[in-house]
């Protein structure tokens, strides 16, 4: 058993994923405090794995793991903490960490908290912030043991912090790869013909609260008598009432506008993630606890039709 | 499936003395029971064993309901020919012809045998949904669109009483009333949101208004009747409905209630009563024709036309209101009614009802016209410069009708849209 | 094709959530289906209807109400459907999990289908642990399926509008993020009719798993930052909207 903490790292095209370099800040001054090692866990084929702050860098360089997949990099963490024995393991709560966080929980049987937004030891014990319910409760939590996971909302800590320069120590994987289940095939580029909602300078975007496709033309009215593009939170995407390519959030695009205006939307974690540093923030949500709130520079308790269109009535 | 029809034996008593009188000869058969026994009954039955639908099986083949059929004018239809089908091997459930009945309830007129196609398509068409067999895609949607926004367009509900704006006149929601209303009036989805339905509920708001009339709407609260849903074979969808719809008519106190649409008549009157709403529910022209003595004085402009009044199947045959319409048309100064041919009674279908109004695109597919082009043709045929109604659903459909059988010189009006024009002056 | 979709009745998300001692008072909350849930039911509908063979739904009854969840999947095109009765509102991912597939063990199944994630996953996901238990293999944030033999070719997102395609052997525990068409309308009359001929298998749960974490507290997040509020009727605050976005020269 050791004071040390692990962090798998996320890559995706060749370039690492910014909450991984936040895991790598917050897991450094975690690790002082237990007088552990902050290990940075990065599975790849020949990546620049230099580029870390950690204490340890360790990269499993191996053809197999040249892009994500689920069957490959679960055996390898497996592996590797089980020889290992860290006192925590950090993954992103993302496509990638979301396949491995608690599926190594049940391979270990050791407790998993997801949707983390803290975490802190307080005289030894383990205590993890998660902001579950769609973003409207936190939940402060001790797992039990001397083994945990947790699984990192994007945007908790800061991204500098985790920077560095350490040396990666470059090891092959603890585990025979072959005869995986599950084999990468290629990747699949965003859809190009529709606009790229991220160079746009102001966006109108729809939530939950919009109700129906019938809806999305005021919505679209809107946007036009702005000037802005319209673009949705992930609810109204899977309903097809919009196309993929207008999806902002954790799983579509992340923006970053002078204007962004929230109608309907109540801010789970995986769309703030998306948006939160949008210059200004205006929110319209019926809900008035609703998270977006908490992000949004202006908001109203209001119904978005009747305030949409007394604004296009004004505009 | 268990055969029910046993064959039996024709009698034929050729040599026969009774009374010392020689009475050989052919014994009629129609004095036994005589049962087709050459052709299987599994198809038949199919049907009849459908809750309400057992009326399938008395049809004897006499044909009376195939030359009053509307479909059977455009295409190669008519119950009889439903039943025959069933006997030759077309399972009605997986068949077109499951989707072409209007509802129109001619052929229940004159059936000897009183099969009730008003009974037995929807029993038919909602067994087939739940068999997961084809259904038109407009069907489909019209369904969804009613269960998730209210209404058969897929409209938003926030609107429903957006028209009310440009009424010209103030139109009461009872709930900000917050008192008791002679009259409620159910507007309905159509004249809520269609374009030309738009245009008639405007219309009857200001001839209440100028009437003194005592009314209020729902406003928002107001949801889709769903009666043509039920015909078209979502009952389910009917009786969610019909639930939310009685709990919003009971949170009010009002006298009567007065509705735009003959289907809507028909849910509130003939139905909902099924599912514990009975109280007294009026079309709008039994309702005017009331205030016939009042509304003379207003109806101050001169209208002259030649006008046509067409029946809508769902006021005239299937509730009995024939002469109200007639009564507010000739009310009109300068209005000269005349008649089609097919008019009252045998008024002629324009195929909305029963669900038609949803699936054209499937029907047309297997008629040679669509039913409202045949009716539109049929009011050109008399003369007229307007084709006179008074259900939602025909003002476009008719209006489409005149221009694609190229007879756009006939204008299409509702009944409520003729006595404000001669309330006002032509607009 | 022998599918299973485990599903997950959750605390809706809609309304307050009222807090006891030191998590949810799970007695006093409302239930809803997980929503990915909906997208991982048709998606199993779609596969049956592609390659044919039956879509089992199956779910942990966590307060008696899991029925009428249950007729909505067999309405739009499930087979057949299980519950367990657990009667434990606040039972964790990792129990569920346990408790499923012991009942999944026994249906062997050639797919399993979990909605990727729910808001109250603060364990970790069911689907993994399904998959960890059964010694599958996992796939998540699927937005496509397409099965052709013992294998299926999916489509996982990542962020951006960045995807991959893989080859899964089966069977296989996908978790769907959004199912390849919409979620379909279930005739009402078709979920009535079920409402009321349905046989639900009723099975007792067996197996035992926990989370193993100790909740200090539970309270909404307090923020350092919250928006000025605009107040007044909706024309108001139309109105103060616009001369904001004017004054910053943004229209």
């Amino acid at each position: 058993m050791s004071n040390d903490i692990f962090i798998v790292i996320e890559h995706l095209d060749g370039k690492f994923a910014d909450v991984s370099f936040e895991m790598v800040g917050k897991a450094k001054e975690l690790a002082s405090v237990l007088g552990g090692k902050a290990v940075a866990i990065i599975l790849g084929s020949g990546l620049p794995a230099n580029g870390f702050a950690s204490d340890t860098t360790l990269f499993v360089d191996d053809a197999n793991l040249a892009e994500f997949n689920p069957a490959a990099y679960g055996k390898v963490v497996e592996a590797l903490v089980k020889e290992k024995s860290p006192r925590l393991v950090m993954f992103g709560w993302t496509a990638a960490g979301m396949d491995l966080a608690a599926w190594l929980s049940a391979r270990l049987g050791k407790p998993c908290v997801a949707y983390a937004k803290e975490i802190r030891f307080e005289s030894g014990a383990l205590i993890v912030n998660s902001q579950a319910y769609g973003g409207k409760m936190l939940a402060e939590i001790a797992p039990s043991g001397d083994l945990a996971i947790v699984a990192v909302l994007a945007g908790s800590f800061p991204v500098e912090a985790g920077q560095g320069s350490t040396m990666a120590t470059q090891i092959a994987s603890p585990v025979v790869l072959d005869g995986l289940k599950i084999k990468f095939i290629e990747s699949v580029k965003p859809a190009t013909g529709d606009m790229d909602i991220t160079v746009q300078t102001k966006l109108v975007s729809v939530g939950r609260g919009i109700g129906g496709r019938e809806n999305i033309e005021l919505a679209n009215e809107l946007a036009s008598a702005l000037g802005a593009v319209l673009t949705a939170s992930r609810p109204v995407i899977d309903a097809r009432w919009l196309p993929t390519s207008r999806q902002v959030g954790k799983s579509g695009r992340k923006v970053k506008p002078k204007l962004y205006l929230a109608l309907g939307i109540s801010g789970a974690p995986e769309h703030l993630e998306g948006m939160k540093s949008a210059e200004l923030i205006i929110a319209i949500n019926t809900d008035k606890k609703a998270p977006i709130f908490n992000y949004a520079h202006y908001g109203a308790t209001a119904d978005l039709f009747e305030v949409a269109e007394a604004m296009l009535e004004l505009l | 499936m268990a055969v029910k029809f046993k064959k039996t034996t024709a009698i034929e008593i050729e040599h026969a003395v009774i009374d010392g009188v020689d009475i050989s000869g052919h014994w009629s058969r129609m004095f036994e029971q005589r049962v087709i026994f050459e052709y299987t009954p599994e198809l038949i039955e199919k049907v009849t064993d459908l809750p309400d639908a057992e009326s399938f099986a008395y049809c004897y083949q006499c044909a009376k309901c195939v030359p009053v059929c509307p479909v059977d004018i455009v295409g190669d239809y008519g119950p009889r020919k439903l039943y025959k089908y069933a006997q030759t091997g077309t399972d009605l459930l997986q068949s077109p012809g499951l989707w072409l009945c209007t509802t129109c309830s001619n052929c229940l007129r004159v059936c000897p045998k009183e099969v009730n196609m008003i009974k037995i398509m929807p029993a038919a068409r909602e067994q087939a949904i739940l068999d997961g067999n084809f259904v038109p895609k407009e069907l489909q949607d019209a369904f969804e669109n009613t269960a998730k926004s209210g209404n058969p367009l897929g409209q938003p509900q926030r609107k429903r009483d957006a028209w009310a704006q440009n009424a010209g006149v103030t139109v009461p929601i009872i709930k900000d009333l917050a008192r008791p209303v002679d009259v409620l009036w159910y507007v309905g989805s159509y004249p809520s949101y269609h374009p030309r339905g738009m245009d008639a509920a405007s219309a009857a708001a200001r001839i209440f208004s100028a009437l003194g009339i005592d009314f209020a709407i729902l406003g928002k609260e107001e949801k889709d009747d769903a009666d043509t849903q039920r015909l078209a074979g979502e009952k389910g969808l009917f009786e969610m409905m019909s639930e939310h719809n009685i709990q919003t008519f009971n949170k009010y106190e009002w006298k009567e209630m007065v509705v735009t649409g003959p289907h809507e008549l028909n849910a509130f009157k003939n139905e909902y009563p099924k599912y514990g709403f009975d109280r007294p529910v009026l079309h709008y022209t039994t309702f005017l024709a009331r205030y016939l003595d009042q509304l003379k004085p207003l109806l101050k402009h001169e209208i002259n036309l030649k006008v046509t009044y067409h029946d809508p199947c769902y006021l005239g045959r299937h509730n009995g209101e024939y002469e109200a319409p007639r009564k507010l048309l000739q009310a009109i100064p300068g209005v000269e009614l005349v008649e089609m041919d097919r008019n009252r009674e045998n008024g002629y279908c324009c195929g909305g009802g029963g669900g038609g109004m949803w699936m054209d695109s499937y029907t047309d597919k297997h008629i040679k016209m669509r039913l409202s082009e045949k009716r539109a043709m049929e009011a050109a045929s008399t003369g007229v410069n307007v084709l006179a109604v008074a259900c939602p659903f025909e003002v476009s459909r008719f209006e489409d009708a005149v221009k694609s059988t190229g007879n756009e010189h006939v204008g299409v009006l509702d009944i409520l849209e003729l006595l404000d024009q001669s309330m006002r002056g032509k607009q | 094709m022998n599918i299973v979709v485990a599903i997950k009745h959750i605390p809706s998300t809609a309304d307050d959530l009222p807090i006891k001692g030191n998590n949810l008072d799970f007695d006093s909350l409302d239930f809803v289906l997980n929503e990915f849930d909906e997208q991982s039911i048709e998606q199993a509908v779609l596969v049956k209807e592609a390659v044919g063979g039956t879509v089992t739904v199956i779910g942990v009854d966590l307060i008696g109400e899991l029925d009428g969840v249950l007729h909505l999947a067999l309405a739009k095109g499930a087979d057949k459907a299980i519950k367990i009765t657990a009667n434990e509102p606040g039972a964790d991912s990792h129990q569920q999990a346990k408790w499923l597939s012991e009942a999944i063990k026994g249906l062997s199944p050639d797919l399993i289908f979990t909605g990727v994630q729910a808001s109250n996953d603060i364990d970790g996901q069911m689907g993994p642990m399904i998959a960890a238990y059964l010694d599958l293999p996992y796939i998540g944030g699927v937005s496509s399926v397409e099965v052709a033999g013992d294998t299926a070719t999916v489509n996982k997102e990542f962020a951006g509008g960045v995807g991959a395609k893989y080859l899964v052997n089966l069977p296989a525990v996908i978790g769907v993020q959004a199912s390849t068409k919409p979620p379909r309308y279930a005739p009402i009359s078709k979920v009535r009719q079920m409402a009321q001929t349905a046989k639900i298998e009723n099975l007792e749960p067996v197996g035992e798993a926990s989370a193993e974490l100790t909740f200090k507290k539970m309270a909404p997040p307090v923020m350092t930052g919250h928006a000025e509020m605009l107040t007044g009727s909706s024309k108001e605050v139309a109105a103060k909207i616009v001369d904001l976005l004017k004054s910053k020269g943004l229209v």
